[in-house]
């Protein structure tokens, strides 16, 4: 899959209290949670993102809380790849289980600006810098979490697995 | 070569045979947990894989501990489809009413969780149990679906990074301390998929509610989990809760680290965490003086019976401030009642606090003692991220629960030995 799309960067060591905060963790409807990406960053945050785009964290992207409200609130948003130096842990698990693509690529993370023009080839790993011309891949992601994404999530996996 | 405790435990879980930190294995789960907010959403990804019943009921926990009592409507319909699930499924760890407590701290107590298990739950904070010696860690609740399901989940074996604390605290200083000052060395990203174990004489010495105080914060630092060797003391704190089964176990003496750190508490003075972030940490003098709007003592950090003897000795025979909330969550009923036995409960009210039911409430923004713009807590809970207690322009300062009752005391932080 290849999504093109723009850039919006954050910080490092954004939470999953800043990705969605407690008040909306009394649903799990995605277009409520969608709705409400970053509203822990930054009120209307999402206003600016249009559908594929890119969302550009740094360190330790995700820290904090399980809540799987976090990776639906950005797939909610529109977001179908979250680029960062790198991911927490749980964060990182729940993104695959959900969907999301999430890719790691470290100190090439600072080459991304916000607003650049970003086109990602999720199946490589390729990401393309359209507004800067440079091209960075990202680490690969490990075979196991390959296999998951391969079916179309954990929903999936289990779901063989129970047939 | 020798393992570590989080290999030891792994490998009793699974066939595979460990060998390396970054492998994959698939492990046997000893219980399962979920939430008022996660569980609904395991539920739905359960459904979802054409689940039909859990692979034990005896070993899954559904607990109800949020946002209990249920604040608004869509959290009491949130509870209301876990409840539901619960008894369909026969789910026998299901705690909602006047037995509930906040999830971390009930588990231990009720002897659900115990030494040498494997428990996973959809929470951040089941590292928890590894106090007692449990290989436990959180994880997202589609995960959690799929292990209701299937009693078992995959894990990559962590490498570990030892922490050695030794010396003789001041008093006044505590487990919360130690953490926080790890915390503040290794940074909220230091641990980052790797597994803490703790040794040295302050540790040995340490009772087991400290230990989980430790342990509960193992993901402050980015960790899988934090894990404590399983000694006596383990074994009859988990004997006296009910809890069947668990050996004394220690990691091998030539196991393999990735790092070590080492902590001499000798000379440490109360630590706090200061805002945005848990890694933020300062000696509690250097931020004396800033004034407080509210003080929570209570969460599955600090809100066991042993942190609330510690407030109750501070806030005898002195009042809080009349300007700062001072809000008193026991963490579970036993707790609440240990404090009534014991007169903790005069001495809270004589005071001027506001003893609440347990619950995790404000530690996450929940309810009962929400900030508004502009307010400053102080909390003995474990996240001060931006907005985490309300508004996103309030302030949380972590402490232990000396600290925090200081504070609530002379209405700004204020380090207990200088009251
Ligand atoms: S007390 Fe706080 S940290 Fe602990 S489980 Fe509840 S919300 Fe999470």
């Amino acid at each position: 899959m290849k999504v093109t799309g723009t850039a919006h960067k954050v910080g490092d060591h954004i939470d999953t209290d800043a990705i969605i905060p407690a008040r909306f963790l009394v649903t799990t409807d995605s277009k409520i949670l969608g709705d409400n990406c970053m509203a822990g960053l930054e009120a209307d945050w999402v206003k600016r993102v249009k559908k594929n785009d890119v969302l550009v964290g740094g360190e330790n992207f995700g820290c904090g809380s399980s809540r799987e409200h976090a990776p639906i609130s950005i797939l909610g948003a529109g977001i179908p790849v979250v680029l960062a130096k790198n991911f927490a842990r749980i964060f990182y698990r729940n993104g695959f289980n959900m969907g999301l693509v999430l890719l790691e690529l470290g100190d090439d993370i600072d080459k991304i600006k916000d607003t650049d023009q970003i086109e990602v080839d999720t199946a490589t790993g390729e990401v393309k810098n359209i507004t800067t011309g440079t091209t960075i891949k990202a680490a690969a992601v490990p075979p196991f979490m390959q296999k998951i994404l391969d079916v179309g999530g954990l929903v999936e996996y289990v779901r063989e697995k129970l047939a | 070569m020798g393992q570590t405790l989080a290999e030891k435990i792994l490998q009793k879980h699974t066939d595979q045979e460990i060998t390396e930190a970054g492998q994959i294995v698939q492990c046997r789960v000893s219980m399962v947990l979920a939430n008022d907010v996660t569980a609904p959403l395991a539920i739905k990804s359960f459904k979802a894989m054409g689940a039909k019943k859990v692979f034990d009921q005896n070993k899954i926990a559904l607990v109800c501990d949020h946002f209990t009592p249920n604040k608004d409507i869509d959290s009491a319909e949130q509870v209301k489809g876990v409840r539901e699930f619960a008894e369909e499924m026969g789910v026998t760890h299901y705690y909602e009413c006047g037995d509930v407590g906040v999830e971390h701290a009930l588990l231990p107590e009720k002897g659900i969780v115990g030494p040498g298990d494997v428990v996973i739950g959809a929470d951040s904070h089941t590292c928890t149990y590894g106090g007692l010696g449990a290989f436990a860690t959180g994880m997202g609740s589609t995960d959690i679906g799929a292990a209701m399901a299937l009693g078992e989940t995959w894990f990559k074996v962590p490498s570990t990074i030892k922490v050695n604390i030794t010396g003789t605290p001041k008093e006044h200083v505590s487990a919360k301390d130690f953490v926080l000052n790890q915390i503040g060395q290794l940074g909220v990203s230091g641990a980052l998929y790797k597994a803490l174990e703790y040794s040295g004489e302050v540790v040995d010495n340490m009772s087991i509610e400290g230990r989980m105080t430790i342990a509960n914060m193992a993901i402050e630092a980015g960790g899988k989990v934090g894990l404590f060797s399983v000694d006596q003391k383990t074994l009859d704190y988990a004997a006296t809760a009910g809890f069947s089964g668990g050996e004394a176990m220690t990691p091998d003496a030539d196991a393999v680290y990735e790092r070590v750190l080492n902590i001499d508490v000798t000379d440490m003075e109360p630590q706090i965490a200061c805002p945005h972030l848990p890694d933020n940490v300062k000696p509690v003098d250097e931020t004396a003086g800033v004034r407080i709007h509210q003080a929570v003592i209570g969460s599955c950090t600090n809100g066991r019976i042993e942190d609330l003897r510690v407030a109750a000795a501070i806030l005898k025979g002195r009042k809080v401030d009349p300007k700062v909330r001072c809000i008193i969550l026991p963490a579970t009923p036993a707790i609440w009642k240990a404090c009534m036995r014991e007169g903790l409960m005069e001495i809270f009210m004589d005071a001027g606090c506001i003893v609440g039911p347990p619950t995790c409430g404000p530690c996450l923004g929940g309810h009962m003692g929400i900030l508004a713009g502009g307010e400053v807590s102080i909390a003995t809970t474990n996240r001060n991220f931006r907005g985490r207690m309300g508004s996103l322009k309030s302030e949380v300062y972590l402490s232990n629960p000396a600290v925090a009752a200081a504070s609530a005391i002379a209405g700004e932080i204020i380090n207990p030995a200088k009251l």
